[in-house]
């Protein structure tokens, strides 16, 4: 009978249980030598959600994931993966969750193979066993399985990390930076193979200090100073950027920029690859006007356009408002 | 600035570097010129590294010849290192002594007279908006403050040429583009940048970008050519395409 009340009262305050998520963390926070790591961090991933944890060095991201990983204890809060406590249940969470530290930390004088060995051993598994799972990354490094693991290349030593995460069958996969200092080609790559064990089930929260890769999670928290300034869909964030925002072109973006930022209603000016971001706080300023203030300043090959925000012109709005 | 009629300070031609049987630079050659900003880009594993080594004198090639600031790679090597900065993500400044002394220490090896010193600390702390830093240790400022101190330390000799190796790695955004700014007018005073990195909005930036795809330069050109040549629109793609056709 307590459990129909318990469900009911549930269903009635709309608001599921913390036991439901994979993982829910309640008001954690985390100080280093006074030093704020973490203020009041609360969140919860859903079963089979891709959660990035974007922001810079220094953010918070590796000392939360250490939290989520068992390996630090918060000062403060509550976190539960499965619905065990991350301080009580730690041995019990560590047969569930697969991590990738952001530091390579695979033993680099064993080999590709004798590594997956080895963390399949650890787990009281085999590789033949899960070998399903890994298939698709692993069949990408085998060809190298008797090199030894310092002496493969970023991206292979990633996918290699990645196979020993997956290898006792995890419900939950905690990935720290995993595509930090990897090239364009293998970072797209590593996003791909997210995407595959996201559709079979698998929870992921995963950092990155790439904020191009925010697209590519269902829900971001982008993170800054031991706090998170916003969570939603990568969508919805960029709905809620509240200027007006151009698109400038220029055959010299030095200069460009220089100029721009003279115009005393300008609001902000940033570089964005091949051109300026600028945005105006006030609804007046068009295409034309712009163009007519560059055009006297010399410019030439000019292209504006009104531009939708990205990710990180969103982060660096939220940065300068706290 | 990308001049084509400029000097060329880094010459390059047919630079091969094996270790052991393996290439890891096979038969480069290319020329940079004073006050460009070039874009040095290649997937891990491509060679990079290996070419940023022999072009700071830290590594012999096998064979090639090779002009930094006008210094021949072979018999030069000490005139080479008075000539260029460098800076990387991983190693730029000690954490264990502040701001001031790291200054002074970086001036110091680069043969700065005291006084010279004296001013040049000056100003780039006032520049840098950093004059109450001046003497807190650098473990103890913000990543981003340290990144932009450490560009600034690396061409305090005023070089010919400054490597930056994936300079701004882990940084927030509004400090990566404060870093480029510094870049920009670095080279507008004419020193010559060779910059490396993953951001690909960054390439764009470079006035020339060269691709390295195992051991070879696959292309170099200006942003825009390489964008209209691979039918491209960002270099991302340009740069997808490059270090893909080899897996394919």
């Amino acid at each position: 009978m307590l459990n129909i009340d318990q469900h009911s009262r549930n269903i009635y305050f709309a608001i599921p249980p913390l036991k439901m998520n994979p993982i829910s963390v309640e008001h954690i926070s985390k100080k280093f030598a006074g030093v704020n790591a973490l203020d009041d961090i609360s969140f919860r991933v859903d079963k089979g959600e891709l959660f990035g944890f974007i922001g810079p060095d220094g953010a918070g991201k590796t000392t939360l994931f250490r939290i989520l990983t068992t390996l630090i204890i918060p000062d403060t809060g509550k976190a539960l993966i499965n619905g065990l406590d991350v301080v009580k249940d730690y041995k019990k969470i560590r047969q569930d969750i697969g991590y990738m530290p952001g530091r390579f930390s695979l033993y680099s004088d064993l080999s590709v193979e004798e590594n997956l060995n080895f963390y399949a051993t650890v787990f009281g598994t085999s590789i033949a066993e899960n070998y399903e799972l890994i298939k698709d990354i692993y069949i990408q490094i085998e060809p190298f399985k008797k090199r030894k693991a310092g002496k493969l290349s970023g991206g292979m030593k990633q996918k290699l990390a990645l196979s020993c995460a997956l290898i006792h069958k995890p419900s939950v996969l905690i990935l720290d930076e995993p595509t930090t200092g990897v090239d364009a080609v293998s970072r797209l790559e590593f996003w791909e193979m997210l995407k595959r064990l996201k559709h079979i089930g698998i929870t992921i929260i995963v950092s990155t200090p790439y904020m191009d890769e925010a697209s590519l999670c269902d829900r971001v928290a982008l993170i800054q100073d031991g706090k998170i300034m916003t969570m939603r869909s990568p969508a919805e964030i960029i709905k809620t950027y509240p200027w007006k925002l151009f698109s400038v072109k220029s055959d010299d973006i030095f200069r460009l920029l220089n100029d721009l930022r003279q115009i005393s209603q300008a609001y902000t000016v940033f570089a964005f690859g091949q051109s300026a971001h600028v945005s105006f706080k006030e609804d007046q300023e068009n295409e034309e006007s712009l163009f007519e203030y560059l055009k006297t300043k010399g410019h030439s090959g000019l292209k504006i356009s009104q531009a939708t925000a990205t990710i990180e012109d969103c982060f660096m709005e939220l940065m300068m408002k706290s | 600035m990308y001049n084509p009629d400029a000097e060329n300070v880094i010459v390059v031609s047919d630079l091969v570097k094996k270790f052991g049987s393996f290439v890891a630079n096979d038969h480069l050659s290319f020329e940079v010129k004073k006050g460009e900003i070039f874009g040095f880009l290649g997937a891990n594993g491509a060679g990079k590294t290996t070419t940023i080594r022999i072009l700071c004198g830290l590594s012999y090639p096998t064979s090639g010849k090779l002009k930094v600031g006008g210094f021949d790679i072979y018999k030069e090597r000490e005139k080479i290192k008075k000539n260029i900065g460098y800076m990387s993500q991983k190693f730029s400044l000690y954490d264990d002594l502040t701001v001031y002394e790291n200054i002074r220490f970086y001036a110091g090896i680069y043969g700065l007279r005291k006084k010279v010193i004296e001013e040049r600390a000056s100003d780039l702390m006032k520049k840098l908006d950093m004059k109450d830093a001046r003497d807190k240790l650098i473990h103890d400022i913000p990543l981003g403050w340290k990144q932009k101190l450490a560009f600034s330390v690396a061409i305090i000799h005023n070089p010919k040429i400054v490597f930056l190796d994936e300079p701004t790695g882990g940084v927030d955004p509004v400090t990566r583009r404060q870093f480029w700014d510094m870049i920009f007018e670095a080279s507008r005073n004419g020193i010559t940048v060779f910059v490396t990195t993953h951001y690909m909005d960054e390439a764009e930036y470079c006035d020339r970008v060269s691709i390295m795809v195992d051991g070879k330069i696959s292309a170099l050109d200006t942003p825009e050519n390489l964008k209209n040549n691979y039918g491209a629109g960002s270099m991302n793609d340009v740069f997808l395409k490059l270090a893909r056709a080899k897996v394919n």
